[in-house]
């Protein structure tokens, strides 16, 4: 298995955009003039920080810039991933249809794993219980037609861990692998 | 289609503006939560107190930047299907991994679903391998194809 493919569309960044992910990651500082606290941890002008951050939105790499909400704590405390088995050609169209809904968070376009697993399509529906969230997938069923796709809901049952991705820290046994890599790397040089 | 609320009472109308109005979009200037507070005709210190208390009540995890998937850096869900009597063991395992930043059970034969984020493709397959060396059972891991969904917040719709 390799993720090799992922490089593709992966935004090349300097050391001081790295730097400023890993201020701003956890989240900003909640004081009057927050940029200029991260400024001062990195040694860069408040302007800095703020044009650096608005090209990140300009490039894409940051697709949403504000609060950033839990739903269980918002009363939203079923969650069903609901994954779908969608012919190729139509998962473009489904995808986005039931993207569309306000219960929705999430409509992924992802790999099968034959024979093991062969839904493609991963969406999150949220609901204030489970029985809500199975009216609300037959709602998309019913409205984006998805009367002969196969699908089946995953509620969750126990969160283990939730928090913002980080992009910049690295577990020891990566950090290892990592480094023993460049380090044949030089030799084969 | 709307989503219901069932906690609505315990937000105060500046906390419901707030979670509403505010997951997208937030002025980058260097006074965000005056800027705020101007458009909401409150005081600042109202502002940076009401978003300490829902961050304190874990309601909201952060104020800031979401990444797009893959582009800073990459991404993949992972499933296992673990037994349950090793369930725990193995989801602390995957947890205690930085990398990874959702862990949930799920009712479903693959019960451990994850979502493991690196610095780039090499970084994840390392930590995928680690994974499994140390989870000791196989990992599917799913990575996002195609992304259909706008990101526009979630709408809170509040019960009257």
């Amino acid at each position: 298995m390799s993720s090799a493919e992922l490089n593709n569309h992966v935004v090349q960044l300097t050391t001081e955009d790295r730097a400023l992910i890993k201020a701003v990651e956890r989240g900003l500082p909640i004081v009057s003039r927050p940029y200029e606290a991260i400024a001062k941890q990195l040694n860069i002008t408040e302007q800095d920080v703020i044009s650096r951050l608005q090209q990140l939105i300009d490039n894409g790499a940051i697709k949403r810039y504000g609060v950033v909400v839990r739903h269980k704590e918002l009363g939203y405390t079923a969650n069903g991933m609901v994954v779908w088995n969608v012919p190729d050609d139509q998962v473009d169209e489904l995808g986005t249809c039931i993207g569309k809904y306000d219960c929705v968070t999430l409509s992924y376009r992802r790999p099968r794993r034959l024979p093991d697993w062969s839904y493609n399509l991963f969406t999150m529906v949220h609901g204030s219980d489970r029985d809500e969230v199975t009216r609300k997938v037959a709602e998309i069923v019913e409205s984006c037609g998805l009367q002969n796709i196969e699908h089946t809901i995953l509620f969750s049952t126990r969160r283990f861990k939730q928090r913002g991705a980080s992009y910049t820290e690295k577990s020891v046994p990566a950090q290892t692998a990592i480094n023993d890599q460049s380090a044949k790397l030089r030799l084969v040089k | 289609m709307s989503s219901s609320n069932k906690s609505n009472n315990a937000f105060s109308p500046l906390e419901q503006h707030l979670l509403n109005d505010y997951q997208r979009d937030m002025t980058l200037s260097a006074t965000p939560y005056a800027d705020i507070a101007e458009q909401l005709g409150v005081a600042e210190e109202d502002v940076l107190q009401s978003i300490k208390s829902l961050q304190e009540r874990g309601v909201i995890s952060r104020v800031g930047p979401v990444f797009r998937p893959n582009r800073i850096g990459v991404s993949t869900l992972a499933a296992m299907a673990v037994p349950e009597k090793d369930l725990e063991c193995v989801a602390r395992i995957v947890s205690a991994f930085p990398e990874v930043n959702h862990n949930y059970e799920r009712d479903h034969e693959y019960n451990l679903w994850f979502v493991v984020t690196a610095s780039s493709a090499e970084h994840l397959d390392i930590v995928l391998y680690e994974i499994e060396q140390h989870a000791e059972y196989p990992l599917m891991s799913l990575p996002m194809l195609d992304d259909y969904f706008i990101d526009l917040g979630f709408k809170l719709k509040w019960a009257n």
